[in-house]
């Protein structure tokens, strides 16, 4: 395998045995940037100083859990100094004062940050195609997008561009682009990662997690960047493991539910049939499988449609062109600044759910939309709660289809639907993760969805982990 | 289900210009989309609690202690107009 091939474990364990050194690896990186981002394009910002600065610390760090590892950050987190746009005209020329915490964290492990990848405007897409800036391109299949919103880390990560990326994920944006790209993406339970210096999106559904290609390196990654952080009032505190204890091969006993209601639903007989044939294999490793009975997903997909929107419209508020990003240079007084600004900064995605959740919040109208999706979304954390109860993990396929082609969907309603199976876990705030299952009659990698109850990561980290070793394929990679 | 007052009321409150195409254009695939939401109805929820947040905690405060703040320069630093030490915007008092 190439070394632009090789997961953190492997690589750590090749610097371990003096086979490479954390040099070679940055220039083995840089080199397969070079070879391929012309056609995948993931990074809006390659940050070369950054990544140097990590490789003159690992004398320092050498003994800590990512040192001398390339990864890729989200152009959501804030660092230090380095552009982080969001993907958007509005923060194009935008450098934080400070480093998100998730981010300070990979640094103090001695990660080697390679660059800010694309992404959906503002978090807000399914393909990253809402980018203001360019499309990426699935590493699988150029003219395919990688998914959204974090389709620029999924990309990377699938294309060798980096060893593992942090993504972000609000309705499904880590998974949905892990799924499409074939690598293993995890939503940590809400509040098991911090926001601090993650550009807001919804603030009760956001969380940065991890893409990763194998789930060893998904256990390494959450030991780096999970736990509790005094500056995120939403953090928790005593929750944090060390979830390499989960890396065994064992599911015996292990209770999943299969529900009727998600399955029911339109979608890919591939898909449906790789996530089946699956779940069989754990079936038969020791897993106890029993069909499930669930809230429909289309009553989550209504509600985060409603809440989403309505915290965006609120945290958006603040791009008023006074303090910083894009003010407008057509404005002749005040209130011209605020529209045009907020006219020129801001996609149409972005611009129809401000709006969305400015009418849902407003009198007369958030009794009916804003709080009734509130209350629904009472029902369905209490939903997965009475599940968890009975049962250790639920499974799905983590999206309807594989890849979809670029510009193949105009209608905002149609990429909506493509959230459908991961959106109800950001509402109940239960942890999930994608793993490759299988490629469909194209090629293109299918992904399946291991859910938890809250701070259940380890349960689905160790069902993930024999999943991957029952199914082989972690190795195969993309031809570029 | 949403006509293009509704829509030019939300733009308003939330600050967003918008021309006749773009009314359009958003009347259209914003009604689609609370369509869709209205689904919402169809649950019962009478005596149901809202969820704000999934996490279990309450009144997350720190002690009353000053810490470190972001020094003047950095928070100026993105500033599209500065002078003095402060942001400067159009006035908003009309004379």
């Amino acid at each position: 395998m190439n070394i632009y091939d090789l997961t953190i474990h492997e690589l750590k364990d090749k610097i371990a045995a003096g086979e490479l050194t954390p040099a070679e690896i940055k220039k083995a990186y840089a080199a397969r940037i070079n070879d391929v981002e012309d056609r995948v394009k993931s990074y809006i910002t390659v940050t070369d100083e950054l990544a140097d600065q990590g490789l003159a610390e690992y004398e320092k760090k050498k003994d800590e859990l990512l040192a001398g590892i390339p990864i890729a950050v989200k152009d959501n987190m804030s660092t230090d100094g380095i552009k982080t746009s969001c993907a958007s005209k509005m923060l194009e020329n935008y450098k934080p004062p400070y480093d998100a915490t998730a981010v300070e964290k990979l640094s103090e492990a001695g990660a080697v940050i390679m660059g800010k990848t694309n992404m959906d405007e503002f978090a807000m897409g399914s393909s990253t195609e809402n980018s203001a800036f360019f499309n990426t391109h699935n590493p699988w299949n150029l003219n395919h997008a990688p998914g959204g919103s974090s389709g620029g880390s999924a990309a990377a990560v699938a294309a060798g561009e980096c060893a593992a990326a942090l993504g972000s994920d609000t309705g499904g944006s880590i998974r949905q682009p892990a799924a499409y790209c074939g690598v293993v993406g995890l939503k940590p339970t809400y509040g098991m990662v911090s926001r601090y210096g993650l550009v807001a999106f919804a603030s009760s559904l956001d969380q940065i997690g991890p893409i990763t290609k194998d789930v060893e390196d998904s256990a390494i990654m959450m030991n780096v960047i999970a736990g509790h952080d005094p500056k995120d009032s939403t953090s928790i505190e005593g929750k944090k493991e060390d979830y390499t204890e989960y890396l065994k091969e064992d599911v015996s006993g292990m209770k999943i539910g299969i529900p009727e209601e998600y399955f029911n639903l339109d979608f890919d007989k591939e898909v449906k049939d790789s996530v089946m044939s699956a779940v069989e294999k754990l079936k038969d490793a020791g897993a106890e499988v029993e069909t499930v009975h669930m809230t429909d997903a289309s009553y989550a997909l209504a509600a985060y449609y409603v809440i989403a929107p309505a915290e965006a419209s609120s945290n958006l508020a603040r791009y008023d062109g006074v303090r910083y990003g894009l003010r407008s240079e057509h404005a002749s007084d005040v209130s011209e600044m605020f529209t045009n600004t907020r006219h020129e900064g801001f996609g149409d995605e972005v611009k129809r759910r401000i709006m969305i959740g400015t009418y849902a919040l407003s009198s007369g109208y958030y009794d009916a939309y804003y709080l009734k999706a509130q209350k629904v979304r009472t029902l369905i954390k209490d939903d997965f709660d009475r599940i968890f109860n009975d049962f250790d993990l639920i499974i799905t396929p983590t999206a309807p289809t594989t890849a979809i082609e670029l510009g193949s969907k105009s209608d905002p309603l149609e990429m909506y639907y493509t959230d459908i199976f991961t959106v109800p876990i950001n509402i109940a705030g239960v942890p999930a993760m994608s793993v490759p299952c299988g490629f469909d009659s194209n090629q293109m990698p299918i992904g399946l969805q291991l859910i938890g109850p809250h701070f259940g990561e380890g349960k689905i980290i160790q069902a993930a982990y024999t999943l991957e070793k029952l199914l082989n394929i972690k190795d195969k990679r993309a031809e570029l | 289900m949403i006509d293009k007052k509704d829509v030019e009321y939300a733009a308003g409150l939330a600050q967003l210009k918008l021309d006749e195409e773009e009314k359009e254009k958003y009347t259209e695939q914003i009604g689609e989309i609370l369509d869709y939401v209205d689904k919402l109805s169809e649950l019962d929820t009478d005596d149901v609690v809202p969820t704000a947040y999934t996490v279990p905690m309450k009144n997350v405060l720190r002690k009353d202690e000053v810490q470190e703040s972001l020094p003047r320069e950095k928070s100026l630093a993105n500033a599209p107009d500065e002078k003095d030490g402060q942001f400067r915007a159009p006035k908003i008092m009309s004379d």
